[in-house]
This record gives C-alpha cells, structure tokens and sequence, in this order.
C-alpha cells in the first residue's frame, strides 16, 4: 500500500491556507455581488417600487371564467349560470363580527338557515376569505348595503354568477353538483397544480358530469392588475388579461325523452337507461328517486341532509351507476349467446322445459317460474315463454367455464368506462371470482359447486349487474357486437372557437361472434312481444318492430315447497321487475335496460315503460297517461332557448 | 454573604471558558436584529419571541455541550450518527408523511423530524471523520468512497423531492472534500461536467422546480401563482430605499403582502423597514461571522478539524447567500432559512451544532 503522494507537512498546510484564501475571497465577492443588487433595487430602481408600494398599490384581480353550460342533444338548456347579488363578509377585516351581522340584518332578510349556513362556512374557511351571508340578493337589498358600506368594514356586495339546474330532480344522477371549494378539493388543486386557475373561484364539480368534465366547464382564469390607493379601491386598470370561458357540454341525453321514462315510473324506485346502439350515446338516465342538486351548491343545510341521508329509498344513491342488481329472465339472451357460439345447443335442438330441475343425485327442486312448465322447447321458445328448467339444464350441461367468456364480452361484470365517476363493477361469477370473494371463509365456501352454475342460468345466483351494463349489453347485442363505450356527453363545444370534440365517435371494439347467433337470440328476443310470449301485451298495436325481455329478479329465497306471495312480503323484499329491450329489430335505434325496484314480474312493471318510452322516440307520440304533466320545453322551441343562451 | 458574588463570578467563568468571545459577540448582535425584525414580522406578537427564546437557549446548552468536549470525542460519534441519519431517511421514504406532494418528515407520536436536517452535519461529520482515518494512505478511491457517502443521502433527499436541502447536503460534503486537498483539476473538470449535465438535470426537474427557476427569470410569467412571492418581496426591499421605511412602518410587510415573512423571507422585512442600510449591516455581520470562523478553520490542527470547520462556515455562508439571494430574487425559490434570524427551531438547532463544533475545534488547538 504506496501512498499517491508523500506526505510533506509544510506543502500540506500551504495547499490548505491557499484553500481558505480563495474561499473566502470567493465568499467576498459573492457578498459583494448581493450588496451590488440590493443597490440596483433600492436606490436605482427605488423609485419604480416605492411607487409600487406606498401611494398605488398595485393588486391582481382575478377575473373568474363563466362556467360552460351543459345542454342536451337538441340544445335544451339543462345546466345554467345567472347573475345575482351576494353579501359577503371577511372575517379578518371586522372589527366584531356578530355586532356586524346584528346591523346587517336590519338592512337585509337573513334567515336563521342563512346564518347557520354562514357559521358552517366560516369553520372551514381561512379568515381573510370572503364568505357568503345571504346569496341572492334583492336589487334593492344590494342597494341599501352599497349605501351604507362605510358603515361596514371587512362587508362587501359582489355581483356574482350562480349555477342553476333548471330541471332539479330529473337530471340530479346525470349532471351531478358543484359545490364549494373545501379542504380536500384545494389540497388536490395544489397537488394537480390548478390552484392558479382557480383563483377567485369559490366552486367546484362534486359529482356526475360536473365533476368528471370539471377542466372543460371550469375554463381559465383571467386577471386584471389595477391600481388602488390605500383605502383598497381600484383606481384604474393597467393591464387585462380576459378569462377564457368554460367549454359547453353537448349532451347524447335527450331531456324530453327523460321525462318521458321519469313519468312512466311515477313514484316507484328504480333506474332506466336507455343508449343509442349506433353511437353509445346515452339517451335517457334515470335513476329514481332523485334529488334537488340545487340545494347543495352553497352548501346543504342539516335540515335537507339529514331528509336525503335518512330517506329510505337513499334518493342519493344512482341506481342506474352504482347499483347492482341480479339480471333475473334478462340474462338469458346472454346465456342463449354463449350456448350457440360454444357449440353448446344447436338452433333446432328441441329439450324438455318441465316444472322443475334436479340434479343427479339431489332432491333440490330448481322449480320453475311457471308451475307447470313449458313442456319441451328449443332455445328461442325457451326465452320466448322464459323457460327456467331448460336454462337450468342448459347451465348445468355448460359448465361455468363455457358461459362467463362469451357473457363477460357483453360488458357484464365489469365498469363500462361511461363518462361517470364511482361507477359499479358489478359480479359476472366464476370460479376465480368466487376463491377471491371468499378468500377469508373456508374451504367449503371458496369451492366452486357444479351446482352454482345452477341458477346463475336464469341471472340468479351470484350474478349481479348495474342497470347500465345491461342496457350496454342490450346495446351491442342489438347492434350486432359492435360495442360503443357509452357516453353522457356527445360532443365538448369549445367556448373561444366554436369546435367540438367528439366522445367516442369510434366503436370501441367488435365481439368476435357469429351474424346468424345475433339474428337468431335477436329474433328469439322478438318473438317476446309476440303471442305466447312473456311480454305478448306489450307487442299489441305496435307501429314498429320491437325486441325485449322480461326479468324478475328475487331478493330473498323462497323456502323450498312455499309459494311466492308477493302480498305476504314487506315491500322492500318483493321481487324486482326488469326489462330489457330495443327497437326497431331490423336496424336498432335505442336500446334499454329497466329495472323497477320491488315491483313484481317485470312484464307487469317494468316493460310497460319500456313500450311508452319507445313509442316516443320512435314515433314521438307521447303516451296518452302521462301527456299533460310534461314540463320540458317542446322540441321547436328548443333550438331558440338554445340560442338565447350563447 | 460575601461567598455570593464570588460564586456567580466563578459559574460565569465556568460557562464562559469554552466558548468563543468574538463569535459570541458577533452571534449575539445577530439575535437582538433578528427579535427586532420578528417583532414586526409578528404583527408586534410576543408569541413567537417567547418561542424564539426558548428553542435559542435549548440550542445554546447544546452547542456549549459541544463546545467544552474535545472534537476527537465529537469526531468518533460521526459513523453512528451518519448511520442513524441514513436509516431515518430510509423510514422517511417508506413511511414519511406527504405534505405539499412532498414527503420529508418522519411521525414521531410528539412530534415530527426532518432527518434531512440531520445530515446537513452528519454528512461532513462523516467524511471529515473518513479522510481523517485514512489521511496517512489516502489513495484516489478513496475520494470515489466518499461520493458515495455523499450520494447515498443526496439522493434520499431528492426523491422526497427536496432539491433545495438536497443541493445544502452535496454542498457541505463538497466542502469537505475541497479542504481535504481534492485536486483542482476534479474540481475545475467538475464544475465543467456540471455545467454540460444541466439540460440533463433540468430535463429531471419536477414541473413546479421547473417553474420556480423560470419564475426567478421571470416573475412576471405567472405574477398570480408562483411569482407571486418573488414580486412581492422584491417590492419589499425596494421601497424601503436607502434608510428604510422605519421600524414597524413596512406597508408591504403590514399589508400582509409578504409570505412566509416570519420564517423564509423574514429578509424581506428587514430590508423594507431597514433599507439598504441595514441591509449592509446585516451583511457586515454575517461576514465577521464568516471572518472569525475562518480563523478559527485556519488554526485547526488536525485533518478533521480542518475539514470539519471549513464545511461548517462555508455552508453558513450558503445558507446565507442564498436565502438573502432567493428574497432578492437571483436564485430560485428554495427552503432555506435565514441563518439566526428566521424563525424556527430545527434549523437553529443545526446551525448551534455547527456553532458548536467550531468552537470545539477552537478551542482544541490552545
């Protein structure tokens, strides 16, 4: 081990004062280069910043972006702003606030809620934010506060616009809410760095469309640097940059036709969902009841809250997103799907449909839902009458393996990817699926059974799906396998340049299946509304082809040898009504999926709606027990309100 | 009766014999100017005065801890607390707490740490403590062991990310490597590959590091966001002009236009109430610090302490620099603290430590 170098004490020592010299001369100089700009600011640029500072103080004035408005396929207006007075208060300017609000009440109404609101907000907010007391002013209310501003330090009326949706409970699932900025959506803002442009801003999208196109409504914050002499008040504008408003969201949803589906279901609960198999479009989206998004803008009062929250039929949860429901009879053109691409059953093959199925070696009876049964049937007479005992022994010939690939290809099981936040998955069952689900529970539970494929045959069972993936499966069933991601919005309208960007306009992928396997389930679907069929009442007089399924979900078991009896059941434990459907047959303009909550056998329920809402669209008559209560603006007048609004 | 006053006279010698008289001097004017600017930096709130007093004489029992113990003693406890400062940094990286998207402190039930602070000493405590072991067989590697010492925490910090206290930790292991006789030809071949690598580097940068080195060129490109600060604070010093506007007369500072005015741009406050005036006062000071702590460096007798005090007062000198540079705005918005006067407890701490060491090393060669 030679040392690189001989160690020589005194050239050390050199090297290491030579060192010392030259960092600090270096540290020197680097002061000396601080000093000369401290020089350059304030005494050659001094004037420039005191002038600054003292006598105009310079401030930079937000100037917030109109929030784009949402409209739907012909322009009805569903999504608005408006312009109105607020009372606002910073806390950090007043002297004692309650004193304040004591003299401001002589001047304006606040109500108690107004106040309570207030006290809310100002929990959650900093001191030197302004915050609301009273929104909406009175002209003349405005009038008077302005008159005696001096009066009010830290008090400020400021014109402001507010969002609006006209049509409250009919599109509350669909557009969702904005709301006041809070703690969680700023830490988000400062992480995405989008505080800037949200300067000034006081609300956000919180749910449904408003939420998910937030960076399109919301546009780009301007801002306006003006002079103000010490007292704060503008002098004059210096230099402007103008806020790029938000871009408009054109809408597949057609309103009229939603309110068409929202009267047909009266009070019940439930979801509808209606798209367009050509394009993925959404339609219609209905998931009831709903709720005013109105009311949650500036904040929901406790009142309100604790009436939605602890509402019984949770008017807050989308039916039509989140919840998930087993398909029943509606599963079965599914299921008939995967039968002919596997080569389970031919077209032709005729097999007993009797009144009930048992496997080799039980005496479970599978019964079915007609106590007699069907006799014999092939595959489209099975769907036809509904047969269950044919679906059970064509499950249980299948095998799980055989029927979840095909299905699982209809979309079942699994997000759609529509433009909509916290979107249901859903359970298309398999056996790997069951091992995970159970993961924590015995063997004997995590195994999968021969026999679970039993009643997953006729959509029982583990199967369980949102309302939207049926009509999306619906959708690309009747539109032959070419499947569409559905979408709420059609088109974003730029707001400077006028052009649109198209949602999936492409289809999203083709299902590798064979044209005559869709003609045959699709005429099976058909032969539904015709006599013998399940739903032959709802094929009476109809002026264009139509193809459905009827469904009807249980929600509990019923006792082997007792009788369904849906009068003997509290009402939340009846049986669900489904229907499933599309129209016209031979080139398919609107699909949909319907399930009407505890309602019974769905030709009973939930088909019914079906044929209405179709007679609409397709031939615009509107049905005859629901025409005087509609409220949407007719369809002539629509492209007016729309131009009216730009 | 008469016992008393020799008692107090004997205790004060007893507290006053390690330390340093000059940098006491010097440090203790630097306190008085920084309670003045706090006062008015607070609004003429006593609150974080009394908090400043209490965490200032916690840190002078340390540093006079330190003082009075031979750095060979110091020297040897360097390995464990490196090590230490490694494993924390580790926790901070898989269990650390995320604010602002960045993840630098560690939860410790009481209260949070920011181990990146240790290493700002551990780091030169460390390499100061390698050469001086291997100084009789110093080979060309050695130097390579050391970048890896010096890379392992670099590169911890940076991923929280922190490139401020990042670019303070590499700089107090360069200096250790510069006063241990790093030949001028790596420094200046250095400084070159540095130079070539920074479209690499900047290309590496996340977005709001970007954004703050683009908003230093030019604060007016976004003045409602990121630039904000930096107009704001060089509005400060320029209207306080050559004499200042007074004490507790800043309108900036009063007007709540100042940022962070008690901690990071507490300089801001000074200069608008101070002037250019005091400014150079300020300045003056720091340098007579820097003064005798390179006195202090120059009489050290061993390699250590060498090394070790050099770091010290060159990274004092950073700290300095570049806070007072960021306020003015010639160097990019970073975490640094003006060194003794802002307000905060951790880096006054460190800065004792380093303090404290130096007069260890001081006091070593009497």
């Amino acid at each position: 081990m030679r040392p690189t170098r001989f160690k020589n004490p005194q050239a050390e020592d050199g090297q290491f004062q030579l060192r010392l010299i030259v960092a600090y001369v270096f540290m020197l100089l680097m002061f000396c280069l601080l000093i000369a700009r401290f020089v350059w600011l304030q005494v050659y640029q001094y004037e420039h910043f005191s002038t600054l500072a003292q006598n105009n103080r310079i401030s930079l004035l937000p100037i917030l972006p109109n929030r784009g408005l949402i409209m739907d396929r012909n322009g009805v207006i569903l999504a608005q702003n408006y312009s109105a007075y607020t009372l606002e208060l910073v806390p950090s300017k007043m002297p004692d606030m309650n004193a304040t609000i004591a003299e401001l009440a002589k001047l304006v109404n606040i109500t108690p809620r107004d106040e309570k609101l207030f006290k809310k907000l100002l929990g959650e907010s900093k001191d030197f934010e302004s915050i609301p007391l009273k929104v909406k002013l009175t002209e003349e209310e405005a009038a008077r506060v302005a008159a005696n501003a001096w009066r009010f330090p830290g008090v400020q009326v400021k014109a402001r616009l507010f969002r609006d949706y006209p049509y409250k409970e009919l599109t509350s699932h669909v557009l969702g809410y904005i709301g006041r900025i809070n703690q969680k959506d700023q830490e988000r803002l400062d992480d995405e760095d989008k505080s800037t442009n949200y300067k000034g801003t006081n609300y956000i999208g919180k749910t449904g469309l408003e939420a998910v196109y937030e960076d399109d409504l919301h546009g780009q914050v301007g801002f306006e640097e003006v002079e103000t002499d010490s007292g704060g008040r503008a002098i004059r504008s210096l230099r402007r940059t103008p806020p790029v408003n938000g871009n408009n969201l054109k809408l597949a949803l057609d309103i009229r036709l939603q309110e068409v589906a929202d009267k047909l279901f009266g009070n019940r609960r439930g979801a509808l969902v209606a798209i367009d198999p050509q394009t993925g479009g959404v339609l219609a989206f209905l998931s009831k009841p709903g709720f005013d998004p109105n009311l949650f803008i500036d904040g929901i009062d406790s009142q309100s809250w604790a009436a939605l929250n602890n509402d019984w039929q949770k008017p807050m949860i989308n039916r039509a997103l989140r919840g998930t429901y087993p398909p029943g009879s509606t599963f079965k053109p599914f299921m008939a799907m995967a039968a002919l691409e596997t080569h389970s059953i031919g077209m032709h093959d005729v097999r007993p449909a009797p009144a009930f199925f048992t496997l080799p070696g039980s005496s479970h009876q599978f019964r079915d839902s007609n106590k007699n049964g069907n006799g014999s049937a092939n595959l489209a007479k099975a769907i036809q009458v509904s047969s269950d005992t044919f679906f059970y022994k064509l499950a249980w010939d299948m095998g799980i393996d055989k029927i979840a690939p095909t299905v699982g290809q209809f979309g079942l099981g699994r997000p759609t990817g529509i433009d909509l936040d916290g979107e249901a998955s859903g359970v298309l069952p398999t056996k790997e699926w069951k091992a995970k689900r159970f993961a924590r529970y015995k063997e004997e539970f995590r195994r999968w059974y021969p026999a679970d494929v039993v009643s997953i045959g006729i959509g029982q069972g583990f199967n369980s799906y949102t309302p939207l993936q049926m009509a999306n499966g619906i959708a690309t069933l009747a539109n032959d396998g070419v499947a569409y991601k559905p979408h709420l919005v059609q088109e974003v309208v730029d707001a400077r340049s006028g052009k649109s960007r198209l949602i999936a306009a492409k289809p999203d992928h083709v299902l590798p299946f064979k044209q005559e396997n869709f003609e045959y389930v699709k005429a099976a679907m058909q032969s539904v509304l015709k006599p013998g069929g399940t739903a032959w009442r709802l094929g009476v007089g109809l002026p264009y082809t139509m193809a459905g399924k009827t469904g009807t979900a249980q929600v509990v078991a019923i006792k082997q040898g007792a009788k369904y009896n849906a009068s003997a059941l509290a009402e939340q434990y009846r049986d669900h009504s489904w229907f499933v459907a599309f129209a016209p047959v031979e080139k398919p303009r609107i699909a949909v999926a319907i399930i009407v909550e505890n309602a019974g056998f769905g030709a009973a329920a939930a088909a019914p709606i079906a044929r209405g809402l179709f007679d609409y669209y397709i031939t615009g008559k509107v049905p005859g027990s629901i025409s005087g209560d509609l409220k949407t603006v007719p369809m002539d007048t629509a492209d007016d309100a729309a131009a009216a609004s730009d | 009766m008469t016992l008393q006053p020799h008692l107090i006279k004997r205790l004060w010698l007893a507290i006053k014999a390690p330390l340093d008289g000059p940098l006491m001097i010097i440090l203790g004017l630097i306190f008085a100017l920084s309670l003045v600017v706090l006062y008015s930096a607070n609004n003429q709130g006593l609150d974080k005065i009394d908090n400043k007093l209490v965490y200032t004489l916690l840190s002078l029992t340390i540093m006079w801890l330190l003082a009075r113990s031979r750095p060979q003693s110091i020297m040897n406890f360097a390995p464990p607390i490196y090590g230490i400062g490694v494993v924390l940094l580790l926790a901070v990286h898989f269990k650390g707490v995320t604010v602002n998207g960045s993840t630098r402190w560690l939860e410790l039930g009481i209260t949070r740490i920011q181990p990146s602070e240790i290493m700002k000493i551990a780091l030169p405590m460390m390499l100061a403590w390698f050469f001086q072991k291997y100084e009789l067989s110093m080979r060309w590697w050695h130097y390579l062991v050391a970048a890896v010492m010096i890379a392992i925490p670099c590169a911890l910090v940076l991923k929280q990310p922190d490139l401020g206290t990042t670019m303070l930790i590499a700089a107090s292991g360069f200096f250790v490597l510069f006063f241990v006789g790093l030949p001028w030809k790596v420094i200046l071949g250095g400084m070159i590959a540095a130079g070539a690598s920074m479209p690499v580097v900047w290309n590496m940068l996340h977005d709001y590091q970007r954004r703050r080195v683009m908003t230093m060129i030019d604060p007016m490109e976004d003045p409602l966001g990121a630039g904000y600060h930096i107009i704001q604070s060089m509005i400060a010093i320029g209207s306080g002009g050559p004499w200042g506007k007074g004490w507790l007369n800043g309108t900036q500072t009063h007007l709540d236009y100042i940022p962070e005015r008690t901690t990071d741009f507490i300089f801001a406050v000074y200069s608008e109430e101070f002037g250019l005036v005091g400014n150079i006062v300020l300045v003056i000071l720091y340098t007579l610090v820097l003064s005798r702590a390179m006195m202090i460096t120059a009489g050290a007798q061993t390699l250590y302490g060498r090394a070790m005090a050099g770091a010290i007062t060159l990274s004092f000198f950073v700290y300095a620099f570049v806070n007072m540079g960021m306020v003015a705005g010639i160097l990019p918005v970073v975490g640094v603290p003006l060194p003794f006067v802002s307000y905060g407890g951790t880096a006054t701490v460190t800065l004792f430590v380093g303090m404290g060491m130096l007069m260890s090393i001081g006091n070593a060669r009497r």
